[in-house]
């Protein structure tokens, strides 16, 4: 091959591997932008009087005669809006049967619409679910709420051959002619009045637990969860991963037993998380019994199983990687194999096992499918650390799932699951920065 | 040194032939500190030594020469039992040292290897401070009790290395930061430090500049009157320049032993005289 095709070859080798990583980074710009905005509206929002109403109630956070004055001002306008209701439900009453039905009817689906905006209206029940105790909390979804009271969505069917189109009526053409005609246009002009939106940081959403599923609240109890489910597995597979490395590079002789014990830590890196799940639930739960049910030991102890390959391999990597001439000094100078091992390697291999330690706690702080089975459940309180050996807890992996599929108001609570996910990626993130930072300093205090 | 080597080559002598494989010279010596007799050396099926017989005498500096692969780094190891680490490796034959025989299956390779230390080719200390590397095996072998004790063998150990006036002032720095003569020199002060009587080399000098190695060769001198050195060298010059005796090792065989003037200046073997003059190497 001559100079210059050789030379058009490393350029377009270099030029692939250049697009490929940039292709690489765009796609993570492209996942992590949304999720980032996404996760901050959840901290950061334009909070209703509901908001700030719900958060005294529930949290007694705020002041309480500042929230008492802006619920005195938006009564004023709920107020105006009550009357006008009472005014059409006595015009109502003085209608015949047969002219009422069709409006009472629309009024009782408006009235539905107008109370998830404002909360319970009068005459209503006391309602049991907190979630339909307050209107809207956060101003988007109050505009959203008041476009439904505006407008009623149908749908046109008229062309077989196409998807149906999606339309709005105006609500106020079915009360044409009543005394609630004048109920809509004041809506629309008086809901900032009546919802008295302010800049709101809600740091209550890290370190509050959760109110009705998700509705309401922060997620402590899952971030809580996460943390007691990755810090156990490392309790368990910390330690027994270095012993065993420590076993496969010093004391291991190279025959059947050790060549099958290896592939057998090489065979279980490469099974698919789920399967760990259900082992975990068939042995640990339903054999060994260590819990009744699901429980934060048991999860902890199926994360455990899953990361030992890694943490074996990455400590077997370090422990190989500390220079032989090390271990000769120590022998040389009288020292026992074992004070060898645990005065000069070990030292000496602690950076690149702390990594590998780090990485797999990240790994144990995101993976869902081990957890399913084993410790997680969707909506929990938070537990005390003397829990963990009979709770299930909430965890943010399992719940950006069941937010996603299973939650009854995933679309109202979108906010929620994207501050769960930030939540996570940040958790993630940081111990992979942490690994690194520790690693840059012990391998600087050991070089010195 | 080139007008010994020159003069060898004019005087005419009765040499052993080429093909003998037995020792000649003087293996003995009064009052030896060790003792080895018909040393074999086998990595799996492989001799590595082949019956090797020779005293290691009190306060003398041994060189072992030979060619690349003779086994005089094997037999060295086989004297502080480092070769226990290599897996296939297995030795016969009586090393005895204090009056054991140090492959006895009774003795501990711990303490004796805190009384035959080891220099190595490349110097390894270990990441850790200068301080630690000297003070951490005094400390395991519970020779030093309190920190002063600690103080006070560092400081010795390091006056005896000569490194002492370079280091005293950054003794907290890591050993691995020092140059390549004075980590070989903290190496040495490391042995030192668990009080050897046996101190073994094995080529200390070859990752060395000539400056650094003319230090530790002045060491070496002083450290005998204390110690028992065995010195394995690639190089002649510093083998007749340290030692008192000599031995030559070709092929896992040890083929002459004598004093050093001697088998540099009156080699009695045809191999000796070839390789010592230079004819292969």
């Amino acid at each position: 091959m001559d100079l210059g095709t050789r030379k058009i070859l490393d350029k377009s080798f270099t030029a692939v591997g250049i697009t490929s990583i940039l292709l690489m980074a765009v796609a993570l710009l492209v996942v992590i932008v949304p999720i980032f905005s996404g996760g901050i509206g959840a901290i950061f929002f334009k909070g209703t009087i509901e908001h700030r109403k719900l958060q005294y109630e529930e949290f007694g956070n705020g002041d309480r005669e500042v929230i008492q004055r802006q619920i005195e001002e938006s009564d004023i306008y709920r107020n105006k809006v009550f009357a006008m209701l009472g005014e059409f439900e006595t015009e109502l009453e003085s209608m015949t049967p047969a002219e009422s039905r069709k409006l009472r009817s629309s009024y009782k689906k408006a009235r539905k619409v107008l109370s998830h905006l404002l909360g319970p209206l009068p005459g209503d029940q006391e309602p049991i679910l907190l979630r339909y105790r307050y209107g809207t909390t956060r101003w988007e979804q109050a505009e959203e709420a008041l476009h439904d009271l505006l407008y009623v969505t149908k749908w046109d069917y008229s062309d077989p051959t196409r998807m149906a189109k999606q339309y709005f009526v105006p609500r106020m053409e079915e009360f044409k002619g009543t005394s609630l005609a004048v109920f809509f246009p004041f809506m629309e002009e008086n809901l900032a009045n009546m919802m008295l939106p302010e800049q709101t940081f809600y740091w209550g959403f890290i370190t509050e637990r959760s109110l009705d599923a998700h509705i309401f609240g922060g997620i402590w109890a899952e971030i809580q969860g996460t943390f007691f489910l990755a810090v156990g597995a490392m309790l368990f597979a910390f330690p027994l991963g270095v012993i065993a490395a420590i076993y496969f590079t010093e004391y291991a002789k190279d025959n059947l037993f050790t060549s099958i014990l290896r592939s057998a830590n090489s065979t279980l890196a490469g099974v698919p998380s789920i399967v760990f799940g259900l082992f975990g639930l068939a042995f640990f739960i339903n054999t060994v019994k260590v819990s009744e049910s699901k429980s934060v030991l048991a999860g902890s102890l199926t994360l455990a199983i899953m990361i030992l390959p890694t943490i074996i391999r990455a400590s077997e990597e370090a422990i190989l990687a500390v220079p032989k001439a090390y271990k000769e000094a120590s022998m040389s100078l009288g020292s026992t194999k074992w004070r060898t091992i645990v005065t000069v390697i070990l030292p000496a291999a602690l950076p690149g096992i702390i990594t590998g330690g780090i990485i797999s706690l990240g790994r144990a702080a995101g993976e869902t499918a081990p957890i399913i089975f084993t410790a997680a459940v969707s909506v929990g309180a938070t537990i005390g650390i003397a829990d963990v050996f009979s709770s299930p807890t909430p965890a943010l992996s399992w719940n950006i799932y069941n937010l996603a599929s299973e939650h009854e108001a995933a679309n109202e609570i979108r906010h929620v699951q994207y501050g769960m996910v930030l939540a996570l990626i940040s958790i993630v993130l940081l111990l992979n920065l942490s690994a690194i930072l520790l690693r840059a300093r012990i391998s600087k205090k050991l070089k010195g | 040194m080139l007008d010994v080597l020159n003069t060898t080559t004019v005087e005419k002598r009765n040499l052993a032939p080429r093909d003998s494989r037995k020792t000649i010279g003087t293996v003995n010596v009064p009052n030896p500190r060790m003792v080895c007799r018909n040393v074999n050396v086998y990595y799996g099926d492989k001799q590595a030594i082949r019956n090797v017989t020779i005293d290691i005498g009190c306060n003398e500096v041994l060189s072992m020469i030979g060619p690349s692969g003779c086994g005089k780094s094997t037999f060295l190891r086989c004297l502080n039992r480092m070769n226990d680490t290599i897996d296939n490796c297995r030795v016969e034959g009586d090393i005895i040292f204090e009056g054991n025989d140090i492959y006895d299956p009774s003795i501990d390779v711990v303490p004796l290897r805190a009384q035959v230390g080891m220099v190595f080719q490349k110097p390894n200390p270990f990441p850790k401070s200068i301080y630690e590397n000297i003070a951490w095996a005094p400390k395991i072998h519970g020779i030093v009790e309190s920190k002063s004790d600690a103080d006070e063998i560092v400081e010795t150990s390091l006056v005896k290395a000569g490194l002492w006036e370079e280091v005293k002032d950054r003794l907290d720095q890591p050993g691995t930061g020092l140059s390549g003569g004075q980590q070989q020199r903290l190496c040495i002060a490391r042995a030192i430090a668990v009080s050897p009587e046996v101190i073994l080399m094995d080529e200390p000098c070859s990752a060395l500049d000539p400056i650094a190695t003319a230090k530790i060769e002045d060491l070496i001198e002083e450290l005998r009157s204390h110690y028992t050195i065995a010195i394995v060298t690639h190089s002649m010059q510093q083998a007749a320049r340290v030692s008192q005796r000599t031995a030559f090792f070709h092929l896992g065989d040890l083929i002459e032993v004598g004093k050093t003037d001697d088998v540099f200046t009156k080699p009695l073997h045809q191999l000796t005289e070839d390789y010592i003059t230079g004819r292969y190497g």
